[in-house]
């Protein structure tokens, strides 16, 4: 294993505010992330999520007396492909382990795992920070292959616990962090990024609500400028949110302890979000000794530099490329452009939307009307139903000058509530906005008509140009083109 | 015709192919004779009514002219080797009365050539063990007796059952299985003949696991010849184990007989052990005289970390069977003792299911895989593994063909007589055998002579990787050279 670095200069605004004095927390991350495939790592039972307990469970996942494992060649490209999406070394050779422990939920008496030789080597993952702006890079220390265990059912029985083996099994991607994030906020980030990175590739659906992510979390406090400090492992996390509280009420904890003149007991904890504490779960010396040794039934993981070349080849442009090229194609700030790929079903929606069409006005569309409403509604672009090619029309109805901005929005909430062709829906209700002058000057005449002193006011108060609009609109009943009802009004005016 | 229960397996074979008896004959004519030695306590289970199934149905594809290579032929089975619905129990108590739902590759490889099933055979508890004392069934002895005596001897260990049987026959031939000895010594201590093949020649999946590194199956039969017909069934690559080699499997069998003339064997000093008894080293030399009026070069070769495979491998074991153990914890299969917590529950049962040598192996094991100890113990032990793979790769870059070596330091001992106080006296039985499992090669012991109180005693040949064909060429010519073995007569 490398040495710790610490990769960051100390950037104040992340410090906490301690009773005496200010303190950097540092984290660091292990996450679990279910491979997707169609079976286990080391036997052909199915991974799918459900079932009857006990539903998907071969003889090797049962551990018989006998079985042995056999490496599934889809958890193995999976993996490398991970390790590419986070710009990796992928070692050609690795070996397995197996880690020793007793629990029922652990049928063969060990995990096989990689523990010197993993899949994968180092390799980083860009995040944005969406709160506090700017962008950090989280070194990744690791991936390598594992298996998962079973389910212990403590409520099934008064005296007894039952033991349902379905995950047993099921191939993990152990997703190592560098100790490289400073505030709650970038960890949450961390997460996020992998996550979607994870999601692009279709390395692991990301499911945290079912298990199929989840975090383990370092967390460490110091005086800035001082070396690491003791952490503390929180295990088990099962959402973003969640994340971002263990971490911060465990550095909160570790900066009383110090303040207190105390010292940090490296342990493992659990995050309790109902108390909103983490609790010691056990202490270093409690801490298994887990025999690690090269499993005997298993060969040394080798391919050829080929394989990996060929999977480079055929992966999917990732949310860091996406993004560069939304933003240098689409005219996007990088902002829009982030939001837009941190989903790619989002990015592909906008995609079709933009395609041929202003770039910046798919997005304002895309993310402030669609997303807004998807999200009121619980839904996503996938169930969406205006669908692209719609969305499209609207944005090309108001570049073509045929409806406003106003009327748009209008029109947008009869094609989501009942569908149709917009184009054809301006057509049969009128909703054409006016760009006949001629129409326009009767309205402004009559208008300026109608009212002579506040015709003296905008003389003297040109900004009253505003009410003189509104009067024209409300006229018009919305159609009248908002940029010739100015432009008339102020030659009228003479302002 | 003589007693069907002494025809070798190829005349065995030979007299179905001609309708000289049938596969029921034979199977009844063994059912019997087992019957008449349960005092040998070789057959853990006997399985009557599969066995005569299967040899009817044999006799029928028998009769039609079909049947596979070993058709009609009833052999024993190790009880490590998982048969589905018949009970494998590894000689634990820890298995209590396990029925697999599964059959084993090598068996079933058996199976589909035809042979009949006799019933399961005892062993050391999992395999642990030289002598067959450790099995949860109690010790095998001996068809053997020293010249004047009545004293019960061991048959040798592990596949204590399987040699005991084919010596006393009780059946054709026996699935056996070896990790650092356990079909070679065996087989040298009743005057029998047991090959383990190459490292990944047979698949262990579906064997219960001792060492998996060093774990491989074999057969132990009376010749030489029936070792290379059974060994061709029991061999090749299984895709459900990943360290079996996927390279076709020879026609042993043609193997025997042909000629060693120009093959040089090799004869490394390092095996001349302190106490060797004299009546083994000339034993040892006579064999190699043997090959060289075969036409064989004999030449003195060196392996100089020899002295280090026993220690290494008591390391290296006891590691992997720590772990290889560990599934029986009694949640989901065999005994269970409960206890207050699933931490009690675990201690009871694992104090309960595994006899005293497993646990002295498990805690061996758990010991040198330890924080702070595993580089001093484990990480050294496979340094030790691979220079003793070296001193035989160079060997064979040298031109040598197989190497010649006693397959024990003693002819058989009595039960009860070795290893009570000090387990190391055991191991020792090892130290010939234990150099071939570290380096993963192919060894085959076939009996050469007597002792002086009239106990077999056997020479080993180790082959080349992949090598199984010279050991039974090379083997015939000492197996001839030597005469067959006058097996024992039935005192049982």
């Amino acid at each position: 294993m490398n040495a710790i670095v610490d990769s960051r200069t100390m950037d104040p605004k992340k410090l906490i505010k301690g009773a005496t004095g200010d303190w950097e927390v540092i984290i660091g991350m292990e996450i679990h992330a279910q491979v997707t495939s169609k079976s286990k790592l080391f036997s052909g039972a199915s991974t799918e999520f459900g079932g009857e307990p006990n539903d998907h469970v071969s003889l090797v996942d049962a551990a018989m007396p006998g079985m042995l494992p056999v490496i599934n060649e889809e958890c193995v490209r999976q993996a490398i492909r991970t390790g590419l999406g986070l710009k990796a070394q992928v070692n050609l050779r690795s070996t397995f382990d197996r880690k020793n422990y007793f629990y029922p939920d652990l049928p063969q008496g060990y995990q096989i795992s990689q523990y010197k030789s993993p899949i994968v080597g180092e390799g980083e993952v860009v995040v944005d920070l969406p709160e506090s702006g700017g962008q950090i890079t989280v070194g990744i220390e690791r991936l390598h292959l594992e298996q998962d265990a079973g389910k212990s059912l403590h409520d099934q029985h008064p005296t007894m616990s039952f033991v349902d083996l379905n995950r047993s099994g099921v191939a993990l991607m152990e997703i190592v962090s560098k100790p490289d994030m400073r505030s709650s906020e970038e960890a949450r980030a961390y997460v996020t990024k992998l996550r979607t990175i994870l999601r692009y590739l279709g390395t692991c659906d990301g499911d945290m609500e079912k298990g199929n992510l989840r975090a383990d979390v370092n967390v460490s406090v110091r005086r800035p400028g001082e070396p690491f400090g003791t952490r503390c492992e929180i295990k088990n996390v099962n959402s973003i949110r969640f994340i971002g509280q263990a971490i911060e009420v465990e550095a909160r904890r570790q900066i009383g302890i110090l303040e207190d003149g105390g010292v940090i007991d490296q342990e493992t904890r659990l995050f309790d979000p109902g108390r909103g504490e983490t609790r010691s779960m056990r202490s270093k010396e409690e801490a298994h000794d887990y025999r690690y040794f090269p499993d005997p039934d298993l060969l040394p993981l080798e391919f050829d530099q080929g394989y990996v070349d060929d999977l480079a080849q055929h992966l999917p442009e990732l949310p860091d490329a996406k993004k560069a090229r939304f933003i240098a194609d689409y005219g996007l700030t990088p902002y829009d452009a982030g939001v837009l790929v941190a989903e790619q079903d989002q990015a592909a929606y906008y995609e079709a939307v933009a395609k041929g069409r202003d770039g910046k006005a798919a997005a304002n569309w895309v993310i402030n009307e669609l997303f807004g409403r998807l999200n009121k509604e619980g839904k996503d672009v996938t169930t969406s139903p205006v669908s692209p090619e719609q969305l499209g029309a609207i944005v090309d109805l108001i570049g073509e000058n045929v409806i406003s901005g106003k009327i748009a929005k209008d029109l947008f909430e009869i094609v989501w509530t009942e569908g149709g062709d917009p184009r054809q829906i301006v057509e049969s209700r009128g909703m054409k906005q006016v760009t006949d002058t001629g129409a326009i000057e009767a309205a402004v005449d009559a208008v300026i008509a109608a009212n002579p002193d506040k015709v003296e006011q905008a003389k003297a108060k040109p900004t009253m140009i505003g009410w003189f609009v509104g009067q024209v609109m409300k006229q018009s009943g919305g159609k009248a083109n908002p940029q010739a009802v100015n432009e008339i009004l102020k030659a009228k005016l003479g302002i | 015709m003589t007693d069907l229960t002494d025809l070798t397996l190829a005349e065995a074979r030979d007299a179905l192919k001609a309708k000289k008896a049938s596969s029921a004959e034979i199977t009844g004519a063994f059912l019997q004779a087992m019957e008449a030695a349960r005092g040998l306590n070789a057959y853990v289970l006997e399985t009557p009514e599969q066995a005569l199934a299967m040899a009817k149905a044999s006799d029928e594809r028998l009769a039609k002219g079909q049947g596979g290579p070993l058709e009609g032929l009833p052999l024993g089975i190790k009880d490590l080797y998982a048969t589905k619905g018949v009970r494998t129990t590894a000689c634990s108590n820890i298995l209590g009365n396990f029925v697999p739902g599964y059959e084993s590759t090598v068996t079933s490889q058996l199976w589909r050539d035809g042979a009949v099933m006799l019933g399961k055979l005892n062993n050391d508890e999992f395999a642990m063990g030289s002598s067959n004392e450790t099995s949860a069934f109690g010790p095998v002895k001996s068809p053997w007796r020293r010249e004047g005596s009545n004293a019960a001897l061991v048959p040798g260990g592990s596949s204590g059952g399987s040699s005991a049987a084919v010596a006393a026959r009780l059946c054709l031939g026996a699935t056996a299985t070896d990790t650092g000895g356990s079909i070679r010594q065996p087989a040298a201590f009743t005057g029998t003949v047991g090959i383990k093949p190459t490292y990944g020649r047979c698949s262990r999946w579906g064997i219960v696991a001792f060492a998996s590194s060093l774990d491989q199956a074999g057969p132990i039969a009376r010749t030489v010849r029936d070792n290379a017909i059974l060994l061709r069934s029991m061999a090749g690559h299984d895709p459900k184990d990943t360290t079996s080699v996927d390279m076709p499997v020879p026609d042993y069998e043609a193997a025997v007989g042909r000629s060693i003339k120009g093959m040089k064997i090799g004869i490394p000093k390092e095996y001349r052990v302190d106490g060797m008894p004299a009546e083994i080293e000339a034993l040892w030399h006579k064999g190699a005289e043997w090959l060289r009026a075969a036409g064989a070069e004999i030449v003195e070769v060196s392996l100089p970390h020899t002295k280090y495979a026993l220690p290494a491998y008591y390391i290296v074991a006891p590691a992997e069977a720590s772990s290889n153990l560990a599934r029986y914890d009694g949640v989901r299969y065999g005994v269970r003792v409960p206890g207050k917590d699933i931490v009690e529950m675990y201690e009871k049962t694992r104090a309960a299911g595994f006899g005293k040598e497993v646990r002295r192996r498990v805690m061996i094991g758990t010991y040198v895989l330890s924080a702070g100890y595993y580089d001093a113990y484990y990480v050294k032990a496979q340094k030790i593994r691979t220079l003793i793979k070296r001193d035989f790769e160079q060997v064979y870059a040298q031109g040598v063909h197989a190497i010649l070596t006693p397959a024990t330091p003693s002819a058989a001992f009595g039960v009860g007589e070795k290893g009570g106080a000090d387990p190391v006296e055991m191991y020792l039985n090892d130290v010939f055998t234990v150099t071939v499992n570290m380096a993963g090669l192919p060894g085959i012991a076939v009996p050469a002579g007597m002792s002086s109180d009239g106990l077999p005693l056997g020479l080993q040949l180790i082959g080349r990787p992949f090598d199984e064909e010279t050991l039974f060429s090379a083997g015939e010519v000492i197996e001839q050279a030597a005469g067959r073995t006058k097996l024992p007569d039935p005192w049982w």
